[in-house]
């Protein structure tokens, strides 16, 4: 078994975990409110990470590239509340005209 | 519906609302579906193989983790680093878990069916229903109706991507940053909520030509940690007079 299944397999157990730990743990324990709120912030800091990670660098390098531009193009149309596959699509498709140009 | 055992007591949800939640559930499903495309044309794009991508949305089943693993292979981080942010992603439904485990009143077998379809749509679809009845409805409905799509949806984006000579001439690398975007703008509410991602974007960005691939993003959810224990958090909401 290659490294990369032994992750796929190892984060969804993890993740499985996770999921049942919720609905067997006493309810109380979300009684503690910086538990609550560590569980609302968690998810905000890790993607707000991801999205500047996967747009301004590349491999130990900062790059500014077509990918800014794409993720601008994202920003407007989270703006305009467009639905996901929208927002995806016109920052992959504006990069790669960035590019083509 | 049937009473099940152990059900909370609860008045009778009159069918016309119960149709409302499902027909609700059900478009919840399609429009999370169509995201599923995205996640799999991405994940082969990121190298990983149609078997390994559809293994994810089976087994992990959970969007934001799945588009984070996938994202960090993708960029060079380590399997170990994309496990472990999806795994920190993932313990948001740990926490809609203990919401839910009382209205949902589930044991045995089906306790472990359950866990598996708590998340993001089917909390919310649980959320602030007039009773315990609509309130599980909401639940099943979406979790099984994302479930089927999400996996239909996978196969077929990560099937139609994986000959695809070169992701980035596409723009599918910009494609990663923008469904972390889509994921993250419906919790920025409150000036908490900006600080905490400012300071995460930072973090990681500033770790970046320090630390191997993946570590950057781990070490922002360190900001977490910080925010939580700078000011201690509001007072508790008073126990809903509905409460036992």
């Amino acid at each position: 078994m290659t490294a990369l299944w032994a992750a796929v397999l190892a984060g969804a157990a993890g993740c499985y975990a996770i999921k049942l730990a919720g609905l067997s743990l006493p309810a109380r324990v979300l009684r503690n409110p910086r538990v609550e709120r560590a569980g609302a912030l968690l998810p905000i800091a890790l993607l707000a990470a991801l999205v500047a990670t996967q747009t301004v660098t590349t491999g130990q390098r900062l790059a500014l590239d077509a990918r800014a531009a794409g993720l601008a193009v994202a920003v407007v149309a989270v703006l305009l509340r467009a639905p996901f596959l929208v927002v995806v699509a016109v920052a992959a498709g504006s990069a790669a005209l960035l590019r083509l140009l | 519906m049937t009473s099940r055992r152990g059900d909370p007591p609860g008045p009778a949800a009159p069918s016309s609302d119960r149709a409302a939640v499902v027909r609700d559930a059900l478009a919840v499903g399609v429009a999370t579906g169509t995201y599923g495309l995205s996640f799999g044309a991405l994940s082969t794009a990121a190298g990983l193989t149609v078997a390994q991508t559809c293994a994810l949305s089976l087994l992990m089943f959970t969007g934001a983790s799945q588009f984070a693993f996938v994202g960090l292979v993708g960029a060079g981080g380590g399997a170990v680093a994309g496990a472990l942010t999806a795994v920190l992603l993932g313990v948001r439904n740990g926490l809609y878990g203990l919401q839910l485990s009382r209205v949902l009143g589930v044991r045995g077998p089906r306790r472990l069916l359950a866990a598996h379809v708590v998340i993001d749509e089917s909390a919310a679809m649980a959320q602030g229903r007039s009773s315990p009845a609509l309130a599980r409805t909401g639940f099943w409905t979406a979790g099984l109706a994302v479930f089927v799509l999400w996996n239909l949806a996978t196969a077929v984006g990560a099937w139609g991507a994986r000959s695809l000579a070169s992701p980035q001439a596409l723009g599918l690398d910009v494609a990663a940053s923008a469904a972390f975007l889509a994921l993250l703008a419906p919790r920025m509410r409150g000036r908490e909520a900006w600080a905490v991602a400012v300071a995460a974007a930072l973090v990681a960005v500033a770790a970046t030509p320090f630390t191997p691939a993946g570590v950057p993003v781990l070490l922002a959810a360190l900001v977490t940690g910080a925010a939580v224990a700078r000011r201690p958090g509001p007072a508790a909401p008073p126990p809903e007079p509905a409460e036992r």
